[in-house]
């Protein structure tokens, strides 16, 4: 989807602000926001491609007026919503009116290391042929599509090379729609800033790019 | 403003809190209260990303891979593997890649979708990295991004922005200053700052 997400390319954001020896959190809630969103996505209710969703289709100006942990839990009420883990009352009210729904795992804190050192690869065995190698020049694809991308809009209809292949990865635009894996031969793809942008520099931007969203060229 | 990461269910400070506080705090009373999560490991999943996993695991990474050129080669070829040899893995760096710069070339990361970032070896991104300015700029004007981190790029050298679209997560390897030379791993490791291994910084030697 052309949501607000898709932000690269765009002015009128400022300047970037960064501040010396930045502490972890700026304000007690953002910690425990943060805990809450990993802790219900260890429940097993969504995918890391849904969760990415949700945040998307968070109307645009809430979302770009949001700070990350706010986005991230506003997103977290959207996705528990739609799956009636909570109803829309329980939320604001913050007491319990309806029995809880069964998840597929509660985290307990001594499970916590174990899950997140082995985090969650997206890497998958598939049958599918490998349809570039490296050195081939491809043109991104020119899609709008409704649901979930990784295309960015920048890169699309733009011709790039492949420098990198990663093997088969977890197809995003499937698995954030319960379409299942369909795992998709995942590369790197280098555009240059004149193909990009029209600037005449020798800079570049180099982005991960599954094979639906890739046509060879001549 | 930092803050100690407990709760505050029992306190009567309610009132001081600001809209979205509370509604953070009443979101977990529910969760606990519907038991999806363990307030428990609330605790340990805030204390794991303030005090155990943070910069300095890629400093550590940066600074073995200026003194073993085996472990840079390794780091070149299996980064993810190279990476677990130091104890650094999981969530959000399942699948690693260092970006060593050069003289010839330099390397920046950004997510314009998300906020992408290699977790195990930075620890959670810094609020500019997440901004809206910093997503929406870094991919079509590095230079001028780069200048307001106080960073000066030659015209001659190649600024290769890496946008982490998928669950492929990227560390810059710097340049090792001059005149370190017989330097220890552990002196090297403190002269590394998090935005050189995200590419907005370059780590310079004390004069």
């Amino acid at each position: 989807m052309n949501g607000p997400h898709d932000m690269g390319g765009f002015t009128g954001f400022g300047a970037v602000l960064h501040e010396d020896d930045e502490p972890v959190w700026h304000d007690g809630w953002e910690p425990r926001a943060f805990a809450l969103v990993l802790a219900m996505g260890m429940t097993g209710s969504w995918n890391i491609d849904e969760a990415r969703h949700a945040r998307e289709r968070l109307p645009a100006l809430q979302y770009w007026r949001s700070s990350y942990y706010e986005m991230r839990h506003y997103a977290l009420i959207l996705q528990m919503i739609e799956l009636g883990l909570v109803t829309a009352m329980e939320e604001e009210k913050g007491r319990m009116a309806v029995p809880a729904k069964p998840v597929k795992r509660v985290a307990k804190a001594e499970m916590i290391p174990a899950i997140l050192a082995s985090g969650g690869p997206a890497s998958r065995p598939s049958n599918r042929r490998q349809g570039f190698s490296i050195g081939d020049k491809i043109r991104t694809r020119t899609i709008n599509p409704e649901g979930h991308t990784r295309l960015p809009r920048y890169a699309r209809g733009k011709p790039g090379e492949i420098i990198t292949v990663h093997g088969t990865h977890v197809f995003p635009d499937s698995n954030a729609h319960g379409h299942g894996e369909d795992p998709q031969w995942l590369y790197t793809v280098r555009f240059t800033a004149k193909d990009l942008w029209g600037k005449d520099t020798r800079d570049a931007v180099c982005i991960d790019l599954w094979e639906p969203y890739l046509e060879a060229t001549s | 403003m930092p803050h100690d990461g407990h709760h505050h269910e029992h306190d009567n400070e309610g009132s001081e809190l600001s809209p979205l506080a509370l509604r953070v705090k009443a979101l977990e009373s529910l969760l606990v209260e519907k038991g999806y999560v363990d307030p428990r490991a609330l605790d340990v999943l805030i204390d794991t990303y303030e005090t155990k996993i943070g910069p300095r695991n890629g400093a550590r990474v940066v600074a073995r891979a200026w003194t073993d050129p085996t472990f840079a080669d390794w780091l070149t070829r299996d980064a993810t593997a190279a990476i677990a040899s130091l104890g650094y893995t999981g969530r959000q760096g399942e699948h690693m890649v260092a970006l060593f710069n050069t003289p010839d070339t330099h390397n920046m990361i950004v997510c314009t979708l998300c906020s992408c970032y290699p977790w195990p070896v930075l620890g959670l991104p810094p609020v500019w990295y997440k901004s809206m300015p910093y997503r929406s700029r870094a991919v079509v004007e590095p230079r001028e991004v780069l200048k307001e981190f106080g960073v000066t790029m030659p015209d001659e050298r190649e600024v290769r922005v890496w946008d982490s679209t998928a669950e492929v997560r990227y560390l810059v390897i710097p340049e090792r200053p001059t005149g370190t030379e017989g330097w220890s791993e552990d002196e090297l490791a403190e002269l590394v700052t998090r935005n050189a291994m995200i590419g907005t910084g370059v780590v310079t030697a004390p004069a």
